[in-house]
């Protein structure tokens, strides 16, 4: 047997050894009661094996380096994957060993983790002011598929009313988890605005929940949140509201303005793209029995000894699939604990002014960028009479160039151009979903409209 | 065979303060470039952009801390962790702890991966595509199966996939009304019932017999016309390998069900058994198992969802394909299941399993389960003869083992009142990690679950097995060490932790301290 770095027992003396040890000539002795008709019948075929680090460091760089990224460009790509800045310690702590490599310790000797795990839901707690917060699910459409069951193991309805104009790919998300659950399109006016007339014909008494984005999927901050609310309850219904927690430092906590569950992703918090695979979900309520006993997921409670320190153990575990099984109310499995600690440090470091800054900054930059490209005639923003956050439509309909023509052009440019709305919602015709956010800088906003002339 | 010297650990004990308690007001560590100079003059003041109705009135009450504090603060919770890198984390079966190697830290920390975005056009993302590519092949490879889906984020969410494609597979055929049982072992990871049984499955679990896996008799008395499909496990946890899988199969296949395998106690079985000659339909890989991607504090992880041809159409949707010159994106979902997990899934696993299987290739994989078979039949006969107190199940009916053994520590707890749980504790005074138990239900009473992957050398298992002997023998002689245990770790022992009620539930900082009139 070759020498494997990673296989210590590849040496064969020791090898030998521990085989005299168990009687056995050889490995193949030890397992030879797994019968023939289930052993594979010639060897993998696989690749050649780079079985040294520096060939392997090699090939994989290799692949690696044909891309072309987004700090290597001038990126508006946004819609449910966010360019934020990453602080360096953010990297620092979830790069530590002890942290990357744990697992599913738990109070003594991993103290620590289940410490930093109570902090992110504690921060979290404080931006969204509610009192519950879930140990972090695999993504902000886990979180609002979850939220979405919530309310119907509340109240038994089986509606659920959701934009019209919500992302969809967490609509198909929603499609696909949220079985025996009907969800309901709600219209949504010119501005962007959802169309509350069509939201009173669609409230009845079968609807377990009313699901709005704030931001909303098309960037801007839906302004009738209160309202919304408010016809929610006035038949019964849970409000969910699913908020980007970058928003919260200018942004009203969606508890204040009446939502029952908040929901959305971790990943603007100090976690990078990953190609999208940097999401988390977060899940919050108010602290009563009904909310609190429909929470899939682990639940970190703190506790003090008789010499004061505080401990931290999983709560009211029996609610889990890990004690009962399929008498639970989800699954629940391995998810992004990871990103608990990450976004757990991102508050921290940013504390309130540092969230306000960051809000302030991002709304300087999506008004700023819709300022200079209007001055481009004959494109057209369709929610212009709407606030914008991070993120906003630009529509290019009647220029005679698709947007993937367009985006194929400021290509060229090293711009990355919006995301093209076409492919999913055709309805909006051609258009593009531009994002910017604290690391767009002002010359680069004026690059892309620069560029945008030249190819229009 | 002389034991080592046992090491006179004690991990780091900080007394950190939770973190708001540090917090000093007007303290920063992280500042937002103002912009408001140079864009004011365009856009108007910051006031003016945000509708009334939406204006945060009160600031978020978060801590405020210099940059160093927060830093310090978070490296201390570090050394109050033990992960797989700093312990022989033996331990934690069923977990397959197993060496994450460094060199896969750098490609995915590389900003030539972090700073990607998945809406980029695909001309500027044929690496990455490649690689996802180039994985799935080989992970058809090694499942023997057909089609490979990375989106699910863990093997929790595999299972629920393969629910969902299952589900998608009846109702394509009429059948989804009728077909509506999922039959799944009751050792098998709690996930295969709680997943199925989440995508709106009935769930039927067997129980083992005498020889520890189900009877054929008992598996084809629930076996009916309202049989979706089996989900099944093997080895399973308890590291009993069920010789007659195929039969299981057959049978489930003759009542026109599918087979799901969860090959999550798959280290042992790498160049040996695949899902194809198990007969499975489908079955996924948790990439941050047996595929070495670290575990994380319980995630990222990853599923490799793998299906036979049949069911590829099934599969969330992106998919990756190569025409020949290039790769890209396929977002075509007329007959697929929809979105598991947003975009292609948590990628960083899919690279360090990637770069896994690439350092070792056909004979290195196959070494890895023949060293995770040789680990654990060596320190199952050392444990067995060795310590005392600790038995195996289905000891005599059963005596074969893979890559793992669910012990019990029954008759230490007869014969000294020292339990399972009080044993587990004390690992920590000698430097290991918890071990895990069981899953639930408990079958095996007194349950202790280690696997000793092939990351571990033979002097790490003598080193465990050394404090394994050493807990016996104290639980022989002076149980209230053990009985009173950790000693040595970062708290105390905590005398409560359970609440009955959900007003006792205190999950954030601002819930503990309005419980405690502080707020």
């Amino acid at each position: 047997m070759l020498h494997y770095p990673y296989i210590p027992n590849s040496n064969e003396a020791v090898r030998k050894e521990m085989l005299d040890f168990i009687g056995a000539k050889s490995v193949e002795e030890i397992y030879s009661f797994i019968p023939d008709e289930v052993r594979m019948k010639k060897p993998l075929n696989l690749p050649e094996a780079f079985t040294s680090e520096v060939t392997l460091k090699r090939h994989v760089d290799g692949i690696l380096n044909q891309d072309s990224t987004c700090d290597e460009n001038i990126s508006f790509l946004g819609a449910g994957c966010y360019n934020h800045y990453v602080p360096a310690i953010c990297d620092e702590i979830n790069g530590r060993s002890e942290f990357l490599t744990a697992y599913s310790g738990d109070t003594y000797a991993d103290h620590g983790k289940l410490q930093a795990f109570f902090e992110f839901t504690s921060m979290m707690g404080e931006l969204l002011n509610m009192d519950v917060v879930s140990f972090p699910t695999y993504d902000g459409g886990q979180a609002a598929s979850t939220a979405i069951m919530m309310s119907h193991r509340i109240n038994k309805c089986t509606t659920a009313l959701v934009p019209e104009t919500m992302n969809p790919n967490l609509r198909s998300q929603l499609d696909c988890y949220c079985g025996g659950m009907k969800l309901v399109s709600i219209k949504s006016r010119k501005d962007g605005q959802l169309d509350l007339s069509d939201l009173k014909n669609k409230l009845s008494g079968d609807v377990a929940c009313v699901f709005i984005q704030n931001p909303a999927f098309l960037g801007f901050f839906e302004e009738q949140c209160e309202e919304i609310g408010k016809l929610a309850h006035s038949v019964g219904a849970e409000y969910i509201v699913y908020a980007d927690p970058s928003s919260l430092g200018v942004a009203a906590a969606p508890a204040d303005y009446g939502a029952d569950i908040a929901c959305g992703d971790i990943q603007p918090l100090g976690i990078h793209m990953s190609y999208g695979g940097g999401l988390g979900g977060y899940l919050a309520t108010r602290q009563e029995e009904q909310y609190v006993m429909n929470y899939p997921h682990h639940l970190y409670s703190i506790f003090e000894n008789s010499k004061g320190q505080f401990g931290y153990a999983r709560a009211l575990p029996e609610r889990t699939s890990y004690y009962v099984r399929e008498k639970a109310v989800e699954y629940l499995g391995t998810c992004v604990g990871l990103w608990a600690v990450t976004a757990a440090v991102y508050l921290a470091l940013m504390g309130p002014d540092g969230m306000k800054e960051l809000g302030e900054n991002i709304l300087y930059k999506s008004n700023y960028a819709q300022k200079k490209l209007s001055g481009i005639k004959t494109i057209t923003f369709p929610h212009k009479n709407s606030h914008s956050f991070m993120e906003f439509v630009v529509n290019f309909d009647g220029l005679g160039k698709t947007v993937a023509e367009i985006n194929k052009e400021l290509l060229k440019h090293h711009i990355f151009g919006g995301y093209d709305l076409s492919r999913q919602m055709p309805s909006m015709g051609q258009s593009m979903l531009v994002c910017v956010t604290e690391k767009t800088e002002l010359s680069e906003i004026d690059a892309f409209v620069e560029a945008l002339k030249k190819i229009l | 065979m002389s034991d080592p010297k046992l090491r006179n650990f004690h991990e780091a004990q900080w007394d950190e303060p939770i973190i708001f308690e540090q917090s000093v007001p007007g303290s920063r560590s992280m500042l937002i470039p103002d912009v408001s100079k140079e864009a004011a003059p365009v856009t108007g003041e910051v006031s003016g952009l945000m509708p009334e109705s939406l204006k945060r009135s009160k600031k978020p009450a978060l801590p405020e801390l210099g940059q160093p504090q927060v830093l310090r603060h978070y490296l201390r919770l570090s050394q109050e962790t033990i992960g797989q890198d700093i312990n022989i984390d033996i331990g934690l079966g069923t977990c397959t702890m197993k060496y994450s190697p460094k060199i896969n830290e750098q490609f995915v920390r590389s900003p030539k991966f972090a700073e990607m975005h998945p809406y980029q056009d695909d001309d500027t993302a044929q690496g990455i595509l490649k690689l996802i590519y180039d994985f799935e092949q080989i992970m058809k490879e090694i499942s023997g199966l057909d089609a490979v889906s990375f989106q699910a984020g863990g093997g929790g969410q595999g299972i629920y996939a393969n629910a969902a494609v299952l589900k998608k597979y009846f109702e394509d055929r009429g059948e989804a009304d009728k077909r509506t049982q999922i039959i799944t072992t009751i050792l098998s990871h709690p996930l295969n019932s709680a997943a199925p049984a989440t995508k709106g499955f009935e769930v039927i679990s067997l129980y083992p017999d005498e020889n520890g896996y189900p009877s054929l008799e008992n598996l084809k008395a629930v076996v009916s016309e309202k049989t979706a499909g089996i989900f099944i496990t093997n080895p399973e946890d308890t590291g009993v390998f069920n010789p007659i899988i195929r039969q299981f199969v057959d049978v489930v296949h003759e009542a026109g069900g599918l087979c799901v395998c969860d090959m999550a106690d798959y280290n042992g079985l790498f160049g040996l058994v695949r899902a194809k000659e198990l007969g499975a339909d489908m079955c996924h890989f948790n990439l941050h198992k047996a595929f070495a991607s670290p575990h994380a504090c319980m995630g990222p992880g990853c599923a490799a969802q793998c299906v036979s041809a049949e069911l590829e159409k099934y599969l969330p949707r992106p998919r990756v394909r190569f025409d020949g010159t290039r790769y890209y994106t396929d977002y075509e979902d007329r007959d697929s299941v929809g979105k598991i997990r947003q975009f292609h899934g948590a990628l960083s696993a899919v690279i360090r399993a990637y770069s896994w299987v690439m350092s070792l290739g056909t004979e290195g994989l196959k070494a890895v389960g023949e060293t995770a078979i040789l680990n654990n039949n060596y320190m199952m006969k050392r444990v067995l003869n060795e310590v005392r107190g600790i038995t195996m199940s289905w000891a005599e009916e059963a005596p074969n083992r893979l890559e793992q053994v669910r012990y019990s520590f029954e008759t230490m707890l007869k014969e000294t009142g020292v339990s399972a749980e009080h044993v587990n504790r004390h690992m920590l005074d000698f430097g290991f990690q918890r071990f895990f138990p069981s899953h639930h239900p408990l079958i095996v009473p007194e349950p202790y679950t280690p696997e000793p992957t092939e990351s571990y050398s033979k002097a790490d298992i003598d080193e465990y097995i050394a404090a394994l002997k050493k807990i016996s023998e104290e639980a022989y002689s002076t149980p209230e060490v053990v009985l009173t245990a950790p000693h040595n770790g970062p708290i105390s022992v905590l005398e409560n932790d359970h609440i009955e009620t959900v007003d006792q539930l205190a999950v954030t900082w601002r819930s503990y301290k309005k419980q405690h009139g502080k707020a």
